[in-house]
């Protein structure tokens, strides 16, 4: 019963950051994009006359969403129509649960891990999801009946679908080097000491790996400079023919693949919820000496370590997307196929290598 | 594959670019919040109905005919600017005065702004310097068309 009920309060708490993170990036985007570019952003929506640098820009949007027609074409495949953003939403939304928020907490005896689900083969469940998302593009595609949309959804399937591979293979060193799929295990196997210094962070130990991850990461997201299913200046994209709230939903799962993707950089390359020295007792420094801390301060630390870390790959995947230029769909072949796959293989091979040569 | 190495640079060039407006913008946007001025601001925006940026001297816009001292238009009603327009906005009617020194003027002087271009002739071609183009309104708008058919009591100043 008590099981039942903090997973559920789990469940909640996950769930509300996600999306208010989501709802907030679309804040974040449209600010971060003024701030480079000089200008100011959106400011006006104001509640009683408090515009508070135009926070409230959300709220106005998503309410502007939900009064919109919910609509779709006669040609359409109603049921497929509808279904399709949901599954995009769904599959990305539920990639979450699998991400540790922090260390396990002793509460009225029982240990609670700061994660909704520990899946044993965590890394794998989080790719497959992000894999399923692909589904809704497709199915959004095909079920519009209509040309733009469908070479859109193709294109995304195709592009998906390659950067999988080196998504994928980029995560194999990782794997090797790594005890376990666990998120939760690599986490906290990355709180050790490297050459005596370094935090044992994914990245000091897969540098290349991460190089490959996150590219292929950006173009999972598929937004600019990757946005080929979408095509804004060409084909409009496979959310073509939808509006309102179902255009919405296709609209925050682009975030909420930000979102995950900038969770899973930290879990995996940056040591996730781990504060650099800091273990159980508080810190306890390379170079001699140390500073004991109370446990709750520690879990704060860590929960606040993890979402800056999440709030930094935020902010550079929007830095990235308003910086550089779409990439041509055979470009973008070209770098998914020759030069990231080859690389994700490289660096397998070195991985293995050293791990032999150790 | 030859020339990705240039791209490399490249890609991190602009990122570089991007990531310093973003942190010297936020810099000054932080500072000017915490009221310190910075030598220049975080945006170029200009905050436009609050914020009004000043018209050029030379600029165009709203008409307006000059007034005499004893109250009449210094419009002659000569049609000039009637004639020179090349919207054929203005619409003049002339009258005959009691003065001798200016024997017409006009009795009614439409300016229709529906029509008008601001292109500036009619205050080039006026021998009696009567019509300028400098009242500095330029938010014109209404809701009827009839609403901007200017005529010469609101065209006096």
């Amino acid at each position: 019963m008590t099981d039942t009920l903090i997973l559920v309060v789990k469940i909640v708490l996950a769930l509300t950051w996600t999306m208010l993170l989501a709802l907030f990036l679309t804040w974040v985007e449209r600010k971060e994009s003024a701030v480079i570019q000089d200008r100011i952003g959106a400011n006006r929506a104001s509640i009683l006359g408090v515009r508070a640098f135009g926070l409230f820009q959300p709220f106005a949007d998503a309410l502007k969403m939900i009064f919109k027609e919910d609509f779709s074409p006669a040609f359409s495949s109603r049921a497929l129509h509808t279904i399709a953003p949901l599954i995009s939403f769904f599959f990305t939304a539920v990639a979450v649960v699998a991400m540790p928020f922090g260390d396990s907490i002793r509460l009225g005896g029982r240990t609670v891990a700061l994660q909704v689900a520990d899946v044993d083969a965590a890394l794998l469940f989080v790719l497959a999801m992000l894999g399923l998302g692909i589904y809704g593009i497709l199915v959004g595609g095909w079920a519009s009946n209509s040309r733009y949309p469908l070479l859109g959804s193709l294109r995304g399937a195709a592009q998906l679908i390659s950067y999988e591979v080196a998504l994928g293979l980029s995560l194999v060193g990782l794997v090797m080097v790594f005890p376990s799929l666990r998120l939760s295990e690599i986490v906290r196997f990355q709180g050790g000491i490297l050459l005596g210094f370094l935090p044992k962070w994914g990245i000091f130990l897969q540098p290349l790996g991460f190089a490959v991850f996150f590219v292929a990461a950006l173009a999972e997201t598929k937004r600019v400079p990757f946005d080929l299913p979408e095509g804004e200046s060409e084909i409009i994209g496979f959310y073509t023919e939808y509006g309102g709230l179902k255009w919405g939903l296709f609209m925050m799962t682009d975030f909420l693949e930000v979102i995950v993707v900038s969770c899973l950089a930290a879990t995996l390359f940056f040591g996730g919820w781990q504060v650099p020295w800091l273990g159980a007792g508080g810190f306890r420094f390379p170079w001699g000496g140390g500073w004991a801390l109370p446990a709750w301060t520690v879990t704060l630390l860590q929960v606040v370590s993890f979402n800056l870390k999440v709030a930094f790959f935020c902010w550079l995947q929007v830095l990235i997307r308003w910086t550089y230029p779409r990439f041509r769909y055979d470009q973008v072949m070209t770098l998914g196929w020759k030069l990231l796959v080859p690389a994700g293989a490289l660096n397998v091979l070195l991985t293995g290598l050293v791990l032999v040569l150790k | 594959m030859k020339r990705s190495r240039f791209v490399l640079k490249e890609i991190v060039r602009g990122g570089w670019i991007t990531a310093r407006h973003f942190t010297v913008n936020m810099a000054r946007h932080t500072l000017r919040l915490f009221g310190l001025r910075t030598a220049r601001p975080g945006a170029v925006t200009i905050q436009y109905p609050e914020q009004v940026k000043p018209l050029a001297p030379r600029h165009k816009s709203l008409h307006r005919i000059l007034v005499r001292e004893s109250g009449l238009p210094q419009c002659v009603a000569c049609m000039m600017c009637a004639t020179v327009c090349p919207s054929e906005c203005i619409f003049i009617e002339a009258a005959e005065t009691d003065d001798p020194e200016v024997q017409k003027y006009p009795a009614t002087f439409i300016i229709d702004l529906n029509r008008c271009c601001f292109c500036g002739f009619c205050v080039e071609a006026c021998p009696e310097d009567a019509i300028r183009m400098d009242t500095g309104e330029i938010r014109l708008s209404a809701t009827a068309r009839k609403d901007l058919e200017y005529p010469l009591e609101k065209l006096l100043r």
